[in-house]
């Protein structure tokens, strides 16, 4: 599918020159950048920077205006196939959650992996129970999503990602809907999955998380990458002006 | 002050009895003597036992009428509301075309159209086809053969209520689906699953049990509008109150009937709509 891997084949994703325009508004003006297996990208900005609309257009969710882009090897076309094939390896997780309101947190995550993996009912099942498992609340399994904290809802909505065995994990802004006090619990759990070297792409303002988990930080504004270092030298040495700017807002 | 408060409790408690006897459903009472009393003539009055027996006969193809085409205009309007909304230009604009003829026409003149012009316009096509076919199907095939009477009034009548119904329905799906969050979509396309399998799984068991009060009325509608098919002389019980006025100038006792079996049939149909409501209510899971 698609051309021949494109850089060498240690890269999860890699993105040229991508851009997209909503109208006359050009959310990302030429962003290109490469995650290696195994490694956590933390890209942070202020808002409208375009951050989100990177993240999004990796999955296909908008449609890049023009650029490309090449997950595990497989170049994103506007193929219908190749896209749910892609995004069946892309796990998502929203600012939102974004669970299915009216199933369970079980069928939450046995939902996609019935219906897109074609797993029968008892190895779904299982998968899910694992997940749920994983991300510390099996008891919730038979509780709906609306009976459940934000905390909860997010760590079920990560357990429905990873159960599809996502090659890499996409987070928008995972921990912004929530309230302080259950911010953690999802973070923990991120961190864990980074530790387990889960490939991941995070947008987030946590900046401690950013400096803990993170092998690279890529600071966006007005839809271009204007800094990407390592998290020491990154929150240490900022070397570009408007990195030092906002890094002098958020870390007061 | 001291004044006003002495005289106001007692008022207030005349006031609280005045909103208390205004606040009962004295309509259900008025409705419910009216019904007595017609229930009295039916029990002692012979003219209006006739009656009665005469236009009962009418309830079987009524009901059959309300359920053969209330449950066809789900299926079109389910159809219909997908291609609402639709990213598809040719299926949108097939859809909404639909749905705007139907709601610009009267039911009535709908109805007609449906019976006189398009079942016979259909058999034309079928007939100019089966002709065309001929030599690969032979000379009397069976879409030559196809003739319009093949299709009773009844049927022509159901089908064009379906129709109109589906045009309804069609924008109470289409409502239905819109009020499902955009993340849901994006949370099940996400999860690599097909637009129709996200449609099928995620959107529209929400959107439907959204959209089950309004269908739920459009049941009650469509009760009351098969009465329409009385025009094409279909024998429900419309059709078999006026043949019966038309032989024996009985208006009011005919009329009284006509309008206590439909009252008796909606008014229990939207106790039990209220009550799958208020259950929905109940076990409603939040979002």
């Amino acid at each position: 599918m698609g051309e021949a891997a494109n850089g060498n084949s240690q890269d999860m994703i890699v993105i040229r020159n991508l851009v997209k325009r909503f109208g006359h508004v050009e959310a990302v003006n030429g962003v290109s950048l490469t995650v290696p297996r195994g490694q956590v990208v933390v890209i942070i900005g202020p808002s409208g920077s375009g951050k989100s609309t990177v993240l999004r257009c990796i999955n296909h969710l908008e449609t890049p205006t023009s650029g490309e882009i090449w997950v595990d090897g497989m170049k994103l076309t506007h193929n219908h196939k190749d896209i749910n094939a892609i995004r069946a390896e892309v796990g998502m997780v929203f600012q939102q959650f974004n669970l299915f309101p009216h199933l369970t947190a079980l069928e939450n995550i046995m939902l996609a992996q019935k219906v897109v993996r074609r797993r029968d009912a008892r190895e779904a099942e299982r998968v899910a129970r694992a997940q749920l498992e994983r991300v510390g609340i099996p008891e919730k399994a038979d509780v709906y999503p609306g009976q459940l904290s934000g905390g909860q809802q997010q760590r079920v909505a990560i357990a429905r990602a990873l159960a599809m065995n996502p090659k890499v994990m996409l987070f928008d802004e995972p921990t912004s809907a929530l309230d302080p006090e259950m911010i953690k619990e999802v973070l923990d759990v991120m961190l864990e999955l980074a530790r387990e070297g889960m490939t991941m792409v995070v947008v987030t303002h946590e900046m401690g998380f950013a400096r803990n988990a993170a092998n690279q930080i890529v600071f966006m504004d007005k839809g271009l990458i204007v800094e990407q270092n390592t998290p020491q030298e990154f929150f240490d040495h900022p070397r570009e002006s408007r990195t030092q700017a906002f890094l002098s807002q958020i870390l007061r | 002050m001291t004044v006003t408060s002495s005289t106001s409790s007692p008022a207030s408690a005349q006031g609280n009895l005045v909103e208390r006897l205004a606040r009962l459903p004295w309509w259900l009472l008025l409705l419910a003597l009216a019904g007595v009393t017609l229930l009295y003539q039916f029990l002692t009055n012979e003219l209006y036992t006739v009656i009665l027996d005469k236009l009962t006969r009418g309830v079987t193809t009524t009901i059959f009428v309300t359920l053969v085409a209330f449950s066809s205009a789900i299926l079109l309007g389910l159809l219909a509301g997908l291609g609402r909304v639709s990213k598809n230009p040719v299926i949108y604009n097939l859809a909404t075309l639909y749905v705007q003829v139907i709601r610009g026409l009267p039911i009535l003149v709908w109805i007609f159209y449906v019976a006189f012009v398009l079942t016979p316009a259909f058999f034309s096509l079928t007939n100019a086809l089966g002709a065309a076919l001929a030599p690969v199907l032979g000379a009397d095939n069976f879409l030559s053969q196809a003739n319009t009477q093949d299709v009773t009034l009844l049927g022509r009548a159901v089908i064009a209520l379906a129709f109109a119904y589906g045009g309804f329905e069609a924008e109470t799906f289409r409502a239905g689906i819109q009020s499902i969050g955009r993340g849901q979509m994006e949370a099940a396309r996400s999860l690599g699953m097909s637009y129709f399998q996200a449609m099928r799984y995620v959107i529209l068991p929400q959107a439907v049990r959204r959209v089950l009060p309004p269908l739920g009325n459009d049941f009650i509608a469509m009760l009351k509008d098969s009465s329409l098919v009385s025009v094409l002389g279909v024998r429900d019980i419309t059709q078999e109150a006026r043949l019966y006025v038309a032989a024996s100038f009985r208006y009011p006792e005919t009329y009284n009937t006509l309008a206590f079996v439909y009252l008796s049939m909606t008014i229990v149909l939207s106790l039990i709509v209220k009550g799958v409501e208020a259950r929905l209510g109940k076990d409603g899971r939040g979002s």
